[in-house]
């Protein structure tokens, strides 16, 4: 792609955000801090949201139940990490890394796995078919959140972050939280390997195509369900993922949170574009800054604040910063 | 006579007719028919739910789109009745007041929030009505000066409502006619005018432009119907009909908090509900309303005693568990989408063809 047809605009909105709230907040310290935060809680959202953009943009499936592989894959990295109490207590930060790779590895398979059911009996009987799968999907993320209380209890959990992931590094006056890196990192991570199984495999390919005119693929002879199936499964694995670093970040895990979650991907796919992947990182990035500047200025409107970002970046863009042809 | 108050819109079954008579029967003589402090209370709050769902319903089934913000306007409907009267006393003046500006509010926030996201795509309006929803919730638990906050408001209403009131000595037919049940009256009347004025909507030729978006958008549009026009009168006309049942709703607990009006669980209901009963059709949601609040007032016990049986099971009595019972309800939603599409009251019209 020539440099000059890249569309830059939606690309500055992030540091814009950034760059205006510095007057409003004062010190540049704290902005430095919060900018920190709030980059690390945007990486989290988009590897939650990338699977659902692109579970919609290629099957045109809305999935409510989206917020369950989050809620699973924290509750399961309770387990994972109760269970290795000695790697967590310990200060050796590589006995930590291990502990919190392994949770990570067991609540992306666990939430793959689920994924993989939920999209063989709760999914697949309904596409084509919006206002069911809306119903469908909620209605299976409700017998989800269920069953996780009755395996793990309704009741809040602790979920105390590794010792040596603990405390911040200062850098002048600014206080950097040590595991807002590490989210930062992880998040870029995925962000790199979605982009470049996008850019550069053959099954990325598909997928863009298919985002684009589902119909022309499959008349090639490629079987678009099966490759959607993937998707699904990836996704899901991903939300999972994105559930241990939010329940890490937030320190506790509630059966709940996915449904308060979801409210966050909404509006991040709202604001990407649906079926963007480019936009999905943009909107979370946004979400998550401008969550954590208006948690400082004035946390009552937190929410509020977010969507007036969606309604802002809809009258700009009525699609989403990056519109994804044919929809 | 008939013709008029239904709007030409007959049961179309027999069956169906006598259900939805006895229905009427049924809640216009509950406090004679099953006395008890309960029983009412179960039949006050189909009244309620009735009157919701058919709202939802107008938005759901007949112009194809899903709000998960209408809780939020029964919540509006809710807390206006409350704030005025915790403010103003139990007056009339106070419920009236309350009821407008509640009416006022939903008015305007579902003409913003339809214009808005209605205009760019029906599917970002579910999205963007559960994020409303969700914010309004929260607004609603942190301005505790107006709204009590997570406590709620308690407040009195007009003394000829309240249980106190007892104006003759003698009970009638062995029901002490009370304050109590005149507001079960008020109720009733008041959601039999709601749900015919909502059937006279839907078979109105604006109900049938609907209906025709709702099966084809663009032939609607070709046709020369502003979509977005349409769409947006009718979110806004069922967001004052469900502040009218959250005022309903409140008048009759005489108390109003986040959970009670605002929660998710009650969108969930609804949803249920609609399906149940039978989507598009306003007399499923009596029925649907019926069968969901009857079950959900028992099915609680009849988990407790499941649970109780199968204790010699853990995993099988934490499953009957009677804090699951959302659980069982979500099964029965899937599985009612998947098998029974058309509700009871498609069911009962067409018997042959949805088999």
């Amino acid at each position: 792609m020539n440099l000059r047809d890249v569309d830059w605009k939606p690309l500055a909105l992030v540091p814009l955000l950034a760059v205006l709230v510095l007057p409003l907040i004062g010190s540049p310290s704290t902005w430095l801090t919060l900018t920190v935060a709030g980059l690390a809680m945007g990486m989290i959202i988009f590897i939650i949201a990338s699977g659902l953009t692109l579970v919609f943009g290629l099957m045109d499936v809305l999935n409510f139940g989206h917020g369950l592989f989050i809620a699973l894959g924290a509750f399961v990295a309770t387990s994972v990490l109760g269970a290795m109490g000695d790697y967590t207590q310990s200060g050796a930060m590589w006995r930590n890394l291990l502990a919190v790779l392994s949770a990570m590895a067991v609540a992306m398979a666990v939430a793959g796995a689920v994924g993989l059911a939920f999209e063989r009996f709760i999914v697949r009987p309904v596409y084509g078919q919006h206002l069911k799968q809306i119903l469908i999907t909620m209605g299976g993320m409700i017998i989800g959140e269920e069953l996780i209380k009755v395996v793990w209890g309704p009741q809040q959990i602790a979920l105390p972050m590794p010792e040596g992931m603990r405390g911040s590094l200062l850098l002048g006056d600014a206080a950097i939280e040590k595991y807002r890196l590490i989210a930062v990192a992880v998040g870029l991570v995925v962000f790199a390997l979605l982009a470049w199984t996008l850019a550069r495999t053959k099954v990325g390919l598909l997928i863009r195509a298919g985002v684009q005119d589902r119909e022309m693929v499959e008349s090639l002879g490629y079987r678009i369900r099966r490759l959607f199936v993937g998707v699904f499964v990836v996704g899901s694995a991903l939300a999972g993922l994105g559930g241990v670093m939010w329940g890490l970040y937030q320190q506790s895990v509630v059966p709940q949170m996915g449904a308060q979650v979801n409210v966050l991907i909404f509006i991040v796919i709202i604001i990407g574009g649906l079926g963007s992947t480019g936009g999905a990182l943009i909107g979370a990035l946004l979400v998550g800054l401008m969550a954590n500047y208006t948690g400082f200025l004035a946390p009552k409107v937190a929410l509020f604040s977010n969507i007036a970002l969606m309604v802002a970046v809809l009258l700009w863009r009525p699609q989403g910063v990056y519109p994804v042809t044919n929809r | 006579m008939l013709n008029r108050l239904l709007s030409n819109d007959y049961p179309r079954s027999k069956v169906l007719a006598v259900i939805l008579v006895a229905i009427f029967i049924g809640l216009a003589l509950a406090p004679f028919l099953f006395p008890g402090v309960k029983a009412l209370s179960v039949a006050a709050k189909v009244l309620i739910f009735v009157v919701l769902v058919a709202s939802f319903d107008l938005l759901l089934g007949y112009t194809g789109i899903v709000s998960f913000a209408h809780t939020m306007f029964f919540g509006i409907g809710a807390y206006g009745i409350a704030v005025a009267t915790t403010r103003m006393g139990p007056t009339w003046s106070a419920l009236a007041v309350g009821l407008g500006g509640a009416l006022s509010l939903s008015l305007l926030l579902s003409l913003a929030v339809g214009l808005f996201s209605l205009r760019v795509r029906a599917i970002f309006f579910a999205m963007i009505t559960l994020a409303v929803a969700a914010a309004f919730q929260t607004l609603a638990s942190q301005l505790s000066d107006i709204t009590g906050g997570e406590d709620g408001l308690s407040f009195k209403v007009p003394e000829i409502l309240s249980p106190s009131f007892e104006p003759f000595d003698e009970p009638f037919l062995g029901v002490t006619l009370d304050g109590r049940l005149l507001c079960y009256y008020l109720l009733f009347v008041l959601a039999v005018v709601l749900v015919l004025a909502l059937l006279r909507v839907v078979n109105s030729p604006f109900g049938r432009v609907l209906q025709a978006i709702r099966e084809n958008e663009f032939r609607a549009e070709a046709i020369g119907y502003r979509v977005v026009v349409y769409r947006t009168t009718s979110s806004v006309l069922s967001a004052l009909f469900a502040t009218m049942a959250g005022a309903m709703l409140a008048l009759w607990l005489r108390y109003n908090g986040p959970d009670t009006s605002l929660s998710f669980e009650i969108m969930m209901d609804c949803l249920l509900i609609v399906v149940i009963g039978g989507i598009g059709t306003i007399y499923g949601s009596a029925i649907g309303a019926v069968l969901f609040v009857v079950a959900q007032s028992y099915l609680q016990d009849l988990l407790r005693v499941g649970s109780e049986a199968a204790a010699s099971l853990p995993w099988l009595s934490a499953l009957l568990s009677p804090d699951r019972w959302l659980l069982w309800l979500g099964l029965l939603f899937v599985l009612s989408v998947y098998y029974f599409p058309t509700g009871v009251v498609g069911r009962l019209r067409s018997p042959r063809a949805s088999r």
